[in-house]
């Protein structure tokens, strides 16, 4: 295999790997965006998504696509209720104590999810034919092109809801500053537990596929890529809707790259790398515009 | 109104606390709760401990060795117990933290008096806590843990520890050789877990021995445990072009790695180790993905010692057995054997499971080695063909 071969190769295994963190990220800038939250539970509503998602289709019978609806109701249903229980009441704190809460819940959803359903890995029932494409030698798979499709669609009704609705509109002023958005008679509270509905739908939608696609699931799952969809949504510059996108396939582009042509042991070193980069050179990310902080 | 919403956010905060309290009091009670009523009923009850990973990273492992050994315990105790004084597990959680496999250690000891452990599963957590099982003199019997300096320090044997299963050096030794005698391989790649101490060591080991037969390691890859996606890695492999893959690391990851691969088009043979051993990989691999596949491993499903363990466990867990939960169950009959023979306090256990033979546990016959504590027993190799797994060949034990 030569080394263009090679590299056309790693860029599809980047690709198809960074659409995921594209999908996690969305949801973490929005919220980010809202309310100023990183919210560290995003990578665990993640985890609850993919196991509705697999008992949707494990016991509920379900097919892919209906089991990919379920599973992002449920989990909006859920986002909302952690917004409600636990960051809603610190609203007017520091934000370091919201930010130490979502640490505590992140934990909270991990532990309270082993205890239900063990710590064993569950392994998706073949909900989809996995077909492999074999285009001049490159291997794409279908559930890849599924994956970066759905993750493609997903944006493009968010950026729909985000720019032309009257519930975007509303998070746009939320975001921009809440409190006069308040005084202009937008009810932030709701715009606020809507942005927790619509991330943590996101992020069922990314467990739900990931399950698919790698075939196992585990309560633990999450830590790793909330991880990395966190350096996702910094690089592409932290609560743009784009940026997040972007942001995710690039990181795995590098990592498919660092760990094809330099050396796997460095994969993460490069994302994490990456992470302290932007925030020393560019810390508003590749999409962000330089703004002076608001005194 | 806005007197009542502060009240309102007031109330909702003590309501979380006091769920979160009530929760967190939830968990700690189920550890602890053993211990109380222990001590109204000590004289006709023998406490033993069970330090497991029952959460964290870890947990799989440390759950299913504590499935095991509760199912040993239960069968002893089904059946009048040893002299009429049943066996009560005490269970803490590692946490598959060393630090906290240590504090579970003491606090088993000094708490709940146990008179031997059962445990960790991994092997940085049982080194962690063999300091303290040592100074205060009670016995601990590792059932998973193959690394060899769980049991020697400074190259001398820990009077206190010991494990139910084989050690990593022969594990790689067999599967080296497997590679360039059974399957004439003449290069291999290495594809390590590098947060793992078990997959390096074996990866190390597995090199030098198929060095030594003649062949070649040509390439040395690595990813961490809980990865999703191995394909990049998978991808650099794939122009070693190389007679075998080693692959030595736990099955969630092995399942993900062979299956990938495959879908890369690779098809050398993929060989690995005990932490294969859990039929969840053909589920996460597929049949097809599988094939041209071997790993070692402590029993084979298919021999007819190990019936009577696995259709017990079948019983009683409604699920098939995995390796972990094996080994936990053996250590709990080398336990009880001990205890059987008089061991009526943890000094005496100790000299007890030092003198272990020829007993009969659920992965067939084992006796101990007292110079290094490691048990004798033999070792397989399995070749998974269309999801079936067939024994390959079946090492005996040394000496």
């Amino acid at each position: 295999m030569d080394f263009m071969h090679q590299l056309i190769q790693q860029l599809i295994n980047g690709v198809s790997l960074g659409s995921i963190y594209a999908l996690i990220a969305l949801g973490y800038t929005m919220i980010y965006g809202i309310i100023k939250l990183i919210n560290f539970a995003h990578g665990d509503v993640y985890m609850v998504g993919a196991y509705i998602g697999f008992a949707a289709v494990t016991f509920g019978g379900l097919s892919i696509f209906p089991a990919l609806l379920l599973s992002m109701a449920i989990t909006a249903i859920l986002g909302m209720l952690v917004e409600r229980i636990a960051y809603k009441p610190l609203r007017h704190a520091p934000r370091i104590s919201l930010l130490i809460t979502a640490i505590g819940v992140s934990f909270f959803l991990e532990y309270t999810s082993m205890y239900f359903v063990t710590p064993t890995p569950r392994t998706f029932p073949e909900v989809m034919p996995n077909i492999s494409f074999n285009l001049g030698g490159f291997i794409i798979n279908g559930q890849q092109l599924l994956i970066l499709g759905i993750t493609i669609v997903l944006m493009a009704i968010l950026t729909y809801i985000v720019q032309k609705t009257k519930l975007g509109k509303a998070m746009r002023a939320a975001s921009f500053d809440t409190e006069t958005a308040q005084l202009m008679g937008v009810d932030s509270d709701k715009v606020i537990s809507m942005t927790f509905c619509i991330g943590s739908a996101l992020a069922a939608a990314a467990g739900v596929l990931v399950g698919v696609y790698y075939n196992t699931i585990d309560p633990l799952m999450g830590i790793m890529p909330g991880l990395k969809a966190f350096v996702a949504a910094v690089l592409g510059g932290i609560g743009i809707l784009p940026g997040a996108v972007v942001g995710g396939i690039v990181l795995g582009v590098v990592e498919a790259l660092v760990a094809g042509f330099i050396s796997s042991t460095f994969r993460d070193a490069a994302a994490f790398a990456i992470l302290i980069l932007v925030l020393l050179i560019k810390p508003s990310g590749l999409f962000g515009k330089n703004t002076n902080e608001k005194v | 109104m806005f007197f009542s919403k502060k009240k309102f956010k007031l109330a909702s905060m003590i309501a979380c606390g006091i769920l979160a309290s009530a929760l967190f009091t939830g968990c700690g009670g189920g550890d602890s709760a053993g211990g109380g009523d222990k001590k109204a009923a000590a004289g006709d009850e023998i406490v033993i401990g069970a330090n497991f990973e029952l959460t964290g990273n870890h947990a799989q492992y440390g759950a299913n060795a504590n499935n095991g050994l509760k199912l040993a315990i239960k069968e002893v105790n089904d059946a009048g117990g040893i002299n009429g004084k049943k066996i009560k597990i005490v269970e803490a959680d590692a946490k598959s933290e060393a630090a906290e496999s240590v504090n579970a250690a003491t606090k088993l000891i000094s708490d709940d008096k146990v008179i031997a452990l059962i445990g960790p599963a991994v092997t940085a957590n049982v080194i962690a806590e063999s300091q303290v099982a040592t100074d205060n003199m009670i016995p601990i019997i590792a059932p998973a843990a193959t690394n060899p300096d769980v049991t020697v320090e400074n190259g001398q044997v820990k009077a206190f520890v010991f494990r139910s299963c084989f050690i990593d050096p022969q594990q790689s030794e067999v599967m080296a050789q497997f590679a360039a005698k059974d399957l004439n391989a003449k290069t291999a790649v290495l594809y390590l877990d590098s947060s793992s101490d078990y997959s390096k060591s074996l990866g190390k080991i597995f090199k030098e021995k198929f060095e030594a037969d003649g062949g070649q390691v040509v390439m040395e890859e690595a990813f961490l445990a809980k990865d999703q996606d191995f394909k990049a890695a998978l991808t650099k492999i794939q122009t070693a072009n190389a007679d075998v893959i080693f692959v030595p690391a736990y099955y969630e990851e092995v399942g993900k790695i062979v299956k990938q691969a495959r879908e890369l088009g690779i098809t050398a043979a993929i060989l690995g180790t005990d932490g294969w051993d859990d039929s969840k990989v053909i589920d996460i691999a597929g049949k097809d993905a599988l094939n041209n596949t071997y790993f070692c491993t402590h029993y084979f499903e298919g021999d007819a010692e190990v019936q009577g363990f696995i259709n017990a466990y079948k019983g009683e867990y409604n699920n098939d057995p995995n390796v972990f939960a094996a080994l936990g169950y053996d250590a709990g009959k080398m336990l009880v054997n001990a205890i059987e023979r008089g061991g009526d306090d943890s000094q005496k256990i100790r000299d007890n499971i030092e003198t272990i033979k020829d007993l009969q546990v659920g992965t067939g016959k084992i006796t101990m080695d007292s110079a290094t504590h490691n048990p004798i027993k033999g070792i397989v190799v399995i070749e998974t063909k269309d999801g079936m797994r067939e024994l390959r060949a079946k090492i005996a034990p040394e000496g």
